[in-house]
């Protein structure tokens, strides 16, 4: 059970994908400019990772492994997340429209997003089923991991648009205008995550 | 336009770090030291080249409406085929880089530029679009990992440079100094670029996905700009 927690807090905290793994920067800075498709977006990738999690960590070891096929891993999983995002896209407008409206523009979005990608095969990497680690225990590892991975994309994307409305009303010399600016305000948010390197190893010893 | 301009035109005036900013993740990861970011830029580089050639040459096959996915399915082949030669020559390449090689298949360069040149023009020309994009590509991130290693660690491939390998500024080496660095570089681009670059605004309009998402995101972002001005 601590092993869970510290997975998900590490994947919250420390590795968190934007700003130390730097995975899914393109909609760290496209869609961060509001906190409401802030927070859109980055539900929808939790959900994303999620579902990728849960339907690739399977598929790695119970076709691709005991067929000797783990080079097909990549092929694999960017088709079976781009149809599961489709999927997903088409169920969610039949059914349940209204949660559609507030998540949907941003389901195609993520189908090459490379943090959804990047953390199916970290998960594989990092949680594989071994001698001693049975399919489940690999598995709920998997899935906790995801969950933080997405809850720290959440949180980096709420964090990051209050910085940025903060530099609208700011004057800014003309040349860093735009994306440089913003690229200088991540960097000084990515510091204050590098403060909690060693908080988790502390808290659990 | 001719091969040279075709090829030249990637190095700079459409530098794909730089001017047209796609592939931020793998520039911003990889750039740590100057072995990485060339190690990363040749893979990225024969990827593109082999794409853009085959893309080029079925671009009459294959029909319009599935043309996304049989780009991603011949990106993802290849970049595999990538992958198991560095694993087989370069083990240490293949640590370092880690999960940024399988991750070409999402770099939006290589899927921007089989849709926006590779699917519409010959296959030579297509070739040579690859290797100047490639080139214009590990050109930036070399330029980005130099002045990263060398302030930041005070070393250049390796090698200790004398003043500098005693008093480096480690932060550039890590996360923030990615950031930070790259924020520079726009800026230093944006500064001396003479003529006004095409203001691809990053997020949507300069986005070679965008064609992919059905232009989704391009809905946000005008309504985001609407509300900006």
């Amino acid at each position: 059970m601590t092993k869970l927690i510290i997975i998900l807090l590490s994947a919250v905290f420390i590795n968190n994908y934007v700003l130390s793994r730097f995975l899914g920067i393109c909609p760290f800075l496209g869609v961060s400019k509001k906190l409401d498709s802030a927070t859109g977006m980055s539900l929808a990738v939790i959900f994303v990772m999620l579902l990728a999690t849960a339907a690739t960590y399977p598929i790695q070891f119970y076709l691709l492994e005991p067929n000797n096929l783990g080079y097909l891993q990549t092929i694999v999983f960017i088709l079976v997340i781009a149809a599961l995002v489709q999927l997903v896209e088409i169920t969610l407008k039949r059914y349940i429209p209204s949660l559609h409206k507030s998540l949907g523009v941003y389901l195609p979005l993520i189908t090459t997003n490379c943090a959804v990608l990047g953390v199916t095969i970290l998960n594989v990497q990092d949680y594989p089923v071994t001698e001693t680690t049975t399919f489940w225990w690999g598995f709920a590892q998997s899935m906790i991991n995801s969950l933080g991975s997405g809850l720290g994309f959440l949180l980096a994307m709420v964090m990051f648009s209050g910085v940025r409305s903060a530099i609208e009303a700011n004057d800014v010399p003309k040349s860093f205008k735009g994306l440089p600016i913003t690229l200088v305000a991540a960097a000084i948010t990515s510091l204050s995550f590098l403060g909690f390197g060693g908080v988790i190893e502390n808290l659990f010893a | 336009m001719n091969t040279l301009q075709n090829f030249s035109k990637g190095l700079v005036k459409e530098n794909p770090v730089l001017v047209l900013v796609l592939g931020t993740c793998p520039t911003l990861a990889t750039s740590t030291s100057v072995t990485n970011a060339l190690g990363m830029g040749a893979a990225a580089t024969v990827v593109l080249l082999c794409s853009n050639i085959v893309i080029s040459a079925l671009r009459k096959i294959i029909p319009d409406k599935v043309r996304i996915p049989c780009y991603i399915v011949l990106i993802a082949g290849f970049v595999t085929a990538v992958q198991m030669l560095v694993k087989a020559f370069a083990p240490a390449l293949d640590q370092s880089l880690g999960i940024y090689l399988p991750l070409i298949v999402v770099n939006c360069i290589i899927l921007g530029r089989a849709e926006m040149f590779a699917n519409k023009n010959k296959v030579f020309d297509s070739a040579v679009d690859g290797l100047g994009m490639g080139a214009g590509f590990t050109l930036a991130l070399v330029l980005m990992a130099t002045i990263r290693e060398v302030f930041g660690n005070g070393t250049f491939m390796g090698m200790p440079i004398p003043v500098l390998s005693d008093n480096h500024i480690s932060i550039l080496t890590m996360a923030p100094g990615g950031f930070f660095v790259f924020g520079l570089l726009i800026a230093a681009v944006n500064k001396f670029s003479k003529s006004k670059p095409k203001k691809k605004d990053f997020g949507c309009a300069g986005c070679p996905s965008a064609e992919l998402c059905g232009k989704a995101g391009c809905d946000i972002a005008k309504k985001e700009a609407a509300v900006n001005d």
